[in-house]
C-alpha cells in the first residue's frame, strides 16, 4: 500500500537509501544536505547498519567507499563545495567500479558562494566531477516523493552498473517540508537490484575480466575471492598495467558501459527518465527540472488559463541525457522552447548539443532565488 | 625450516618494484611473519589497504582482498572497510609523505577515534617514488629536489603526535632489526584498538644519493645512528633527545575502542539500552 508521510526531500532521501539496502553512510556536515546526515545517524544503527561522521568531507566518501568495496551498500552527502573535495576518490570509484550513492544537495557557488540558498549549478560538476575520462549517471529529484523514489533508483543504477550515482536535489526540494506519496514498501523492495557475484571456483574469478560494455564484477571482501582494487589501470585480475591496448579497452568500456548502453537501450533501466505534463498538445515546451519543475507546472496551468498551450517537459535522469526524447522536442517545437534554470545555462547547452541548434529561449538564474511561475509566464508571452 | 612466504605472497608479482636493497621488502617479510604468527586465514580474516607513493604497492604483493587507495586518503578508506566488518583485521600501510603530509587529517583522527586499525607507517624520511622532494620527517639541511638549496622545513615526530592525537599503542622500529619488527607487529597487531607503528626505512636511492649515504648500508647505519631504544631514550639528556628517535614501544593503554562502542550504538538505536551518556564514558572531556 501506498503510504503518505510527513518530511522534507532530505529526510526522504535518507529514509530511501536505508529502503533500498543501505547500511554504511559516513560524511561530513554541509549546509543545506545535513539532515541526509542526521536521519542517517538515527535509523542506520536501528536497522544494524554504520554511521561515521569523518574529520572531513575527503574522508566522508572515502569511508563510504571502503565500505561499499567490502559489499556494503553505502551513501554520503554533501553539497557543492565537498562534491569539489570528494572529486578525486569519485574518480577512484568510477575506474575500480565502486558502487556508491552521492546526494548532493546544491547550493549557490561557486567556492563557499550561497550556502543556504537555492542553486542548479552543480549539473555540470555531476557530468565530469573529476579528472579523466569516464560517464556519470546522474538523477533529479523533482519532488518530494522523488526524493525517495529516484534515491532508491540511484542505488539500483549504482549496484547494476558499478559506478558511483549522483542524485541531485536542490535547497528548495531539500528543505521542502511537506507531504509525500510513497510506493508501498514491499513494492520497493522487490525492486532492489544487488551487484552481480561470481561463484565459481575462486582461483577462475578475474572481478575486471568482463566485455566491452560490460559492469565489472566484484565479489564481496572477505569470502574466500581475493583480489585488488587500484585506483590505477588494471588488468582483469584488478593488477596495476600500463598495457595499451587494456588501460584503451579500460576507458572505452567505462564510458560505453553508461553511454553505449543507454543510448541503445533509451535508458539505463525501465523508469521513466523524464515527466512530460500537458505537452501532446502543446504549442510551446518548457524544459525545467529539479525544484524548478514545480515552478513550471504552475506556469503551464497559468498559461493555459491563459489561452496559450504550454507543455512541459522535465529531465529525471539528467546524464546520460534522455537526447533521443529531447531530440524529438526539438524537432517538434523548433523555437518554441523555453529552458529555465538555476544556473547560467548548463543544461541549455545539453539541449543544444542534442537539438544542435540554440534557437531556444532561457530563462536562468544564478543568485540563489527561485524562479517564480510568473516569471516564466511573462517570458512564454514574449515568445508567442 | 625455512619460513615459506609463498601462501602469504602473491608470487607471480615477484619481483616487487622497489628499488635493490628497500627496506620495503624487509617490511613485507615481517609483516607477513606477523600475520603468521596471528594465525589470521587470508581467504576471510585479513584485509591490506595502501595508499600511494613506493609503499602503495604494499597491498598488491600479499595474497587476501587489498585495496590500493588514492594519496594521502588510505586511513579513511580503511576505517570504512573496518567499521563495515569489525571482525576483519586491517592493516594499513603508508609512507611519510602520505600519512604524515596529505593524509596527516585522517591519521590524527585514526588516532583519536581508536578504531582497530593496524597502521604501518613506513618513515623513509622522503618522497621516494616521485624522486626526492622533502616530506615531513626530512631531516633540516638535507638536500632534495625540491630543496635545491637545502632543507630548512622542520620535522615532526610521528608517533610523538600519534601519542599526542590519542594512539593507544604507539610504537617504532627499524628495517635494520627485522626480528625486533616483527615483534612489534604482532604486539600491534594483538591490541584491541589503534596501533601506531612506526618503521624508520632506508632510501638510499632518493634520499641517500643526495645526502651522503648512497649505498643501502650506509643509509640503514645512519638509521642507526639516529635510534636508541626507548629505555635508553629517557636517560639522555634534552639536547641529545632531540637528535634521537627512541625505538619499542612508546605507549600502550586499554580503552574503548571504536567498533566496540558502535555495538552500543546500535543496542542504544535498537532500544536494547538507554541512549549513550556521559555516564558511559570515564573520560569526560
Amino acid at each position: 500500500m501506498a503510504r503518505e508521510v510527513i518530511g522534507n526531500g532530505n529526510e526522504l532521501a535518507a529514509e530511501a537509501a536505508i529502503d533500498a539496502g543501505a547500511r554504511f553512510f559516513s560524511g561530513y556536515p554541509i549546509t543545506p544536505s545535513s539532515e541526509v546526515m542526521h536521519v542517517a545517524s538515527d535509523l542506520l544503527p536501528e536497522v544494524g547498519g554504520k554511521f561515521i561522521q569523518m574529520e572531513d568531507e575527503i574522508a566522508g566518501i572515502c569511508a563510504a567507499f571502503g565500505a561499499s568495496m567490502s559489499g556494503v551498500k553505502s551513501f554520503t552527502a554533501t553539497s557543492g563545495p565537498g562534491i569539489s573535495l570528494k572529486a578525486e576518490q569519485i574518480g577512484l570509484g568510477f575506474i575500480a567500479e565502486i558502487p556508491l550513492v552521492i546526494v548532493n544537495v546544491m547550493r549557490g557557488g561557486p567556492s563557499t558562494g550561497l550556502p543556504t540558498r537555492v542553486s542548479q549549478a552543480d549539473i555540470g560538476q555531476a557530468q565530469y566531477p573529476t579528472h579523466g575520462d569516464y560517464a556519470s549517471i546522474t538523477l533529479c529529484a523533482g519532488s518530494l516523493t522523488e526524493c525517495y523514489t529516484q534515491t532508491v533508483r540511484a542505488f539500483n543504477l549504482a549496484e547494476k552498473y558499478m559506478t558511483p550515482v549522483f542524485i541531485l536535489l536542490d535547497e528548495t526540494i531539500g528543505h521542502m517540508h511537506g507531504k509525500a506519496v510513497l510506493p508501498d514498501l514491499e513494492e520497493v523492495k522487490a525492486s532492489i537490484v544487488n551487484r552481480a557475484t561470481f561463484d565459481g571456483a575462486p582461483a577462475d574469478y578475474k572481478p575486471y575480466d568482463v566485455p566491452m560494455n560490460k559492469p565489472a564484477v566484484l565479489n564481496p571482501m572477505f569470502k574466500g575471492y581475493k583480489y585488488h582494487i587500484t585506483g590505477l589501470h588494471h588488468g582483469h585480475e584488478g593488477f596495476p598495467t600500463e598495457d595499451a591496448v587494456q588501460c584503451e579497452f579500460n576507458i572505452e568500456r567505462l564510458v560505453g558501459k553508461i553511454n553505449t548502453v543507454a543510448a541503445e537501450n533509451d535508458g539505463l533501466d525501465d523508469l521513466p527518465d523524464y515527466e512530460e505534463y500537458m505537452l501532446d498538445d502543446a504549442e510551446v515546451c518548457i524544459i525545467a527540472y529539479g525544484s524548478i519543475g514545480l515552478g513550471a507546472y504552475e506556469a503551464v496551468n497559468k498559461l493555459r488559463e491563459q489561452g496559450i498551450k504550454a507543455g512541459m517537459f522535465r529531465p529525471i535522469l539528467l546524464w546520460p541525457s534522455p537526447a533521443k526524447r529531447i531530440a524529438e522536442i526539438g524537432a517538434k517545437f523548433k523555437d518554441k522552447i523555453f529552458i529555465t534554470e538555476l544556473n547560467m545555462g548548463q543544461y541549455s547547452k545539453e539541449i543544444e548539443r542534442v537539438i544542435k541548434r540554440n534557437d531556444f529561449t532561457t530563462l536562468l538564474k544564478a543568485n540563489g532565488r527561485p524562479i517564480a511561475p510568473a516569471e516564466m509566464v511573462a517570458k512564454v508571452k514574449e515568445m508567442m | 625450516m625455512a619460513f615459506n612466504y609463498d601462501k602469504y605472497l602473491r608470487v607471480n608479482k615477484m619481483p616487487t618494484l622497489w628499488c635493490w636493497g628497500c627496506g620495503d621488502g624487509v617490511i613485507l617479510k615481517s609483516t607477513i611473519r606477523a600475520i603468521e604468527k596471528m594465525g589470521w586465514d587470508m581467504d576471510t580474516e585479513v584485509c591490506v589497504v595502501s595508499g600511494i607513493g613506493c609503499s602503495g604497492r604494499f597491498s598488491s604483493y600479499i595474497n587476501c582482498n587489498t585495496v590500493h587507495t588514492t594519496h594521502g586518503r588510505t586511513m579513511a578508506y580503511a576505517t570504512g572497510i573496518k567499521l563495515a566488518n569489525p571482525h576483519i583485521n586491517v592493516i594499513v600501510v603508508a609512507g611519510d609523505g602520505d600519512s604524515l603530509a596529505i593524509g596527516g587529517n585522517h591519521t590524527i583522527h585514526a588516532c583519536r577515534r581508536n578504531i582497530n586499525l593496524n597502521f604501518i607507517l613506513i618513515n623513509n624520511f622522503i618522497y621516494g617514488l616521485t624522486n626526492s622532494q622533502i616530506s615531513p620527517t626530512t631531516p633540516q639541511g638535507m638536500w632534495c629536489v625540491s630543496a635545491q638549496n637545502g632543507n630548512i622545513d622542520p620535522t615532526f615526530n610521528a608517533a610523538n603526535l600519534a601519542i599526542g592525537a590519542g594512539a593507544t599503542f604507539v610504537a617504532r622500529e627499524t628495517v635494520n632489526d627485522p626480528k625486533k619488527l616483527e615483534k612489534m607487529l604482532v604486539k600491534g597487531f594483538e591490541h584491541k584498538g589503534y596501533s601506531f607503528m612506526e618503521v624508520l626505512s632506508n632510501c638510499h636511492i632518493n634520499l641517500g644519493r643526495k645526502n651522503k649515504m648512497a649505498s643501502a648500508m650506509e643509509n640503514l647505519s645512519w638509521i642507526d645512528s639516529i635510534t636508541v631504544s626507548k629505555k635508553k631514550w629517557d636517560e639522555l639528556p634534552p639536547e641529545e633527545q632531540m637528535n634521537k628517535l627512541a625505538t619499542g614501544i612508546l605507549r600502550e593503554v586499554v580503552q574503548p575502542e571504536y567498533t566496540d562502542m558502535y555495538e552500543e550504538v546500535i543496542k542504544a538505536a535498537q532500544g536494547k539500552r538507554g541512549k549513550i551518556t556521559q555516564a558511559d564514558f570515564a573520560k569526560k572531556i
